[in-house]
């Protein structure tokens, strides 16, 4: 991996709606394997940052780009295929499918099979599908009916099938909203085993600065539009304009962080 | 020249009924977010009410109260109907909105029919407005201009009601946020009943409005309730403004299209509506809706394919009836294939519904095309019935390909009104296209070739092509194509994310069923030796989507199940009654109501629980938590 060509490049992204300027110029660079996290307040620009990214939204300016290659204007589906995966801050599956079948028909679209109308889909990929829900410890929930799972599983079982396509980057929203905190912490430590593991660079929002500083190689601090700060937890949790916005100045925070990253 | 600006104006003066009644649709689904199919048939009712009343009392002050009274008589009869049946109907899916409306359609129809009569009635015309204005020699009535004045005026009225009063102001708020003003301690009820009997009374206005131009007959709520429909999709559902402009647009492309193309004028309106969509898929004036998040834990019960066990049970059963000609005459065989085709045909709307969710409107516009495709090839080209029957549902599939790629940009009530208004189009163009089609007269004389001629070798070919779709559309439904349509219907957001374009796949599924639905129609052309419009009509559509809801959505055998029950009731039904409308309507309404779940998932929910499983305790309890 070099540092000359960044797995993401994100060079003067913007987006105003009428005259609200939601994201205004942000720049920054996520390497291969790397893991960062985008913090800041609400009404930050956090998910207008990440729905541009997915191609979800389009852009007022600047330029996204993946290994070097400019992906601005691309749809979703297109990212997915280029190699990004995404879960959503509430999660998106499919509710009258088995867990297992989840798993299947992001296989099947990867595979590009979405227009065979013959083979039989709860035999597809059998062996690999089982293999993604072990990678995320969902393994014995393979035939369950995904509407009934609890939303700690369901969790998990977006994050298997956002990795179905051997994504190179990961783009997660608010992945622990609405988990228990004990929950959140063997998720993240989760997805940053698998991250590592193979090489996956994950770019994530979140509001639990637990799960933050405990996991991200560095840290993006956004507020009302801009990036107001970059650098390693050290260094954010020391920038006085940070602490002002949005993380505060309480002492009992400060002394649990104190000795850097507990394990 | 001036014979364009009198026909300019005769398109506007149209626009006032047709505006005055898309104007109450839109209010309407904006507060209770119904899409109220029966507005039409509050229209109808405005217009026979308003007759009887101005025959009693002819003088002028007569007139003009008559039709005033019965705008005014039709929406208590709409407050009515809303407090019994709508309130029970206002957290079912909007497909079972729109259906139990539209059987009340079908019971007014009956109704009116019972009451006033079958033939047309010719209104008096406006006292003070009899006569006619000279113009280059062109004849203008004065009614006309009445109703150009009246549309603006309507519209000024609408926006100071929706701008000035508390009321007013109520109503736009509901229609941005039901909940949060039902959280500021405002009675829904009485808003939803109030807003219902506005849209009602407008549409009644329109309708007795309509008395000295036109003559009252009992068919003209599904003309304007799909010329509504055009409107609505063209303006955007829930805009006022949208309503007017879209109701002139309509109207004049209407006065204009009889002078470009005098044989398909409506052709003039489709093209129009499809260049919108596709320019803004929700209308000139309407907004985009946030797509509905469907509520986790409803359906959990996932598909599984038959069993060996099933399988051969299948063919059993298959057995059994490929033996009805041992024991049943020519009348038992003959009612015995129109089933079978009504199974394939159920079948094919049963896939687009429950795995695409897309709950087509108008899908006998397949059926119908598959059926006059054969009717071309067999009559005009002569060919050899084995290839007509095999080419001919090719037009159904190239209808549902064109048709198919402008309907799926939409969704929902959308989509359904949609459908509904090509289907329209595919019939107006059969009905007045009378070089090709034969129009009222059809085409007569598909009879099939002799191998194929006794009922019970024609009996045998149907269920033998019925049993080949249903099993192919089985095996579709679980290989990966079926997942995938499933996937878009499940979570459109998910399924973006996962690489699926979610439109190409619907385009294809609409082109499938479409394709089924023609074969249906195929054969259905062969067993009547004729193709009428009919085949193409509204009805024909309708039954289709209540074969598959008595049979059950959420089921994957549901509209084989649904199909046998509801033909064999009706061929039954229609022997024994002439108000065949009036029960059927209330079936469908009782179907929605009482039993949503359909035949199939009744079956299937009193099945799992004989036999109570840690799954299905955990499902029951999931479902009452969710609602």
């Amino acid at each position: 991996m070099s540092i000359a060509s960044p797995l993401l490049s994100v060079e003067g992204l913007s987006k105003s709606y009428g005259g609200v300027h939601a994201v205004r110029r942000v720049s920054f660079q996520l390497r291969q394997g790397e893991i960062l996290a985008l913090i800041g307040p609400n009404g930050a620009g956090k998910s207008t940052c990440f729905d541009m990214l997915n191609g979800q939204t389009r852009a007022s300016a600047g330029r996204i780009k993946l290994f070097g290659h400019d992906t601005s204007g691309r749809k979703p589906r297109e990212m997915w295929r280029l190699g990004v995966g995404r879960t959503f801050q509430i999660t998106a599956t499919f509710p009258t499918m088995t867990v297992r079948e989840n798993i299947q028909i992001a296989l099947v679209s990867y595979r590009k099979q979405l227009f065979n109308l013959w083979a039989s889909t709860p035999r597809f990929a059998q062996a690999e599908a089982g293999h993604l829900l072990d990678l995320v410890a969902m393994g014995p929930y393979a035939d369950r009916p995904c509407g009934e799972l609890a939303y700690g599983d369901l969790k998990r079982l977006e994050l298997a099938i956002a990795l179905a396509n051997e994504p190179k980057l990961l783009l997660m929203d608010e992945p622990t909203a609405g988990m228990a905190p004990r929950e959140r912490i063997e998720l993240m430590r989760l997805t940053a085993g698998i991250a590592r593991e193979k090489s996956i660079g994950v770019l994530f929002t979140e509001h639990d600065m637990d799960v933050v500083f405990e996991h991200a190689d560095r840290i993006l601090v956004l507020d009302r539009g801009t990036l107001i700060a970059e650098g390693s937890p050290e260094e954010v949790r020391r920038n006085p304009e940070v602490r002002a916005i949005y993380l505060g100045e309480g002492l009992v925070y400060d002394a649990r962080h104190r000795e850097g990253a507990p394990s | 020249m001036a014979f364009y600006v009198v026909q300019f104006l005769t398109g506007l003066a149209s626009a006032a009924s047709l505006f005055l009644v898309a104007s109450g649709l839109s209010i309407i689904f904006g507060v209770t977010r119904i899409v109220n199919f029966a507005h039409g048939a509050f229209y109808m009712l405005g217009s026979y009410v308003a007759f009887t009343l101005t025959e009693r009392f002819s003088d002028a002050f007569g007139f003009w109260a008559g039709i005033l009274a019965a705008a005014l008589i039709v929406a208590a009869i709409g407050v009515l109907v809303e407090m019994v049946l709508l309130r029970r109907i206002y957290h079912v899916p909007e497909l079972f909105q729109l259906l139990a409306t539209f059987g009340l359609t079908l019971m007014v129809e009956d109704l009116v029919v019972l009451i006033w009569g079958p033939s047309d009635l010719l209104g008096r015309r406006a006292p003070g407005f009899k006569g006619a204005v000279d113009f280059f020699g062109q004849n203008i009535p004065t009614y006309d201009l009445f109703l150009i004045g009246l549309g603006p005026l309507v519209l000024a009225a609408l926006w100071l009601i929706f701008q000035r009063t508390r009321w007013g102001v109520l109503v736009r708020a509901a229609t941005q946020d039901r909940d949060m003003v039902a959280a500021l301690g405002v009675n829904q009820k009485w808003l939803f009943t109030s807003v219902f009997a506005l849209g009602v009374f407008l549409a009644a206005f329109g309708g007795a409005l309509q008395i000295p131009r036109d003559a009252v007959h009992h068919a003209m709520d599904l003309r304007i309730i799909v010329d509504v429909f055009v409107v609505v999709v063209i303006g955007g559902l829930g805009s006022i403004v949208g309503a007017f402009v879209a109701a002139v647009l309509v109207s004049e492309l209407n006065a204009f299209g009889i002078l470009i193309f005098p044989k398909i004028s409506i052709i003039l309106v489709f093209l129009v509506m499809a260049a919108v969509l596709i320019v803004r898929p929700w209308g000139l004036f309407g907004r985009p809706e946030a797509a509905a998040r469907r509520t986790p834990g409803i359906t959990v019960n996932p598909w599984r394919p038959l069993t060996s066990h099933g399988r051969m049970a299948a063919v059993a059963g298959l057995i059994l009836i490929a033996a009805l000609p041992l024991i049943g005459g020519n009348y038992a065989l003959t009612v015995g294939s129109e089933i079978a085709i009504f199974v394939i045909f159920a079948a094919s709307l049963h896939f687009l519904m429950s795995v695409g969710g897309l709950a087509s409107f108008g899908h006998a516009a397949y059926f119908g095309l598959g059926a006059y495709g054969v009717a071309f090839l067999a009559k005009m080209a002569g060919l050899p019935m084995l290839l007509s029957l095999l080419l001919g549902p090719f037009l159904g599939l190239a209808g549902a390909a064109v048709f198919g790629f402008f309907a799926v940009q939409l969704s929902g009530v959308y989509f359904a009104m949609l459908t509904l208004a090509f289907a329209q189009i595919v019939w107006s163009i059969a009905f007045q296209w009378v070089e090709v089609t034969g129009g009222d007269n059809g085409i007569l004389g598909v009879w099939p070739e002799r191998w194929a001629a006794s009922p019970s070798h024609f009996y045998w070919l149907s269920i033998g092509i019925a049993a080949l779709a249903v099993a192919a559309l089985r095996l579709v439904v679980f290989s990966p194509f079926g997942f995938a349509l499933r996937a878009t219907r499940d979570s459109p957001l998910r399924s973006e994310a996962v690489g699926i374009d979610g439109k190409r796949i619907q385009w294809t599924a609409f082109v499938i069923a479409g394709g089924v639905a023609g074969v249906a129609g195929a054969l259905f052309a062969y067993l009547k030796g004729s193709v009428f419009p009919d085949s193409l009509g509204i009805s024909l559509s309708v039954d289709a989507l209540v074969m598959v809801l008595l049979g059950g959505v959420e089921t994957v055998s549901g509209a084989v199940v649904g199909a046998v029950i509801y033909k064999a009731l009706n061929i039954w039904l229609v022997s024994q009654t002439d108000l065949s409308k009036l029960v059927l309507g209330a079936v469908i309404i009782l179907i929605v109501v009482a039993f949503p779940k359909g035949v199939v998932g009744i079956l299937e929910t009193i099945r799992n629980r004989r036999r109570p499983s840690k799954n299905s305790a955990l499902l029951a309890s999931r479902i009452e938590t969710a609602e």
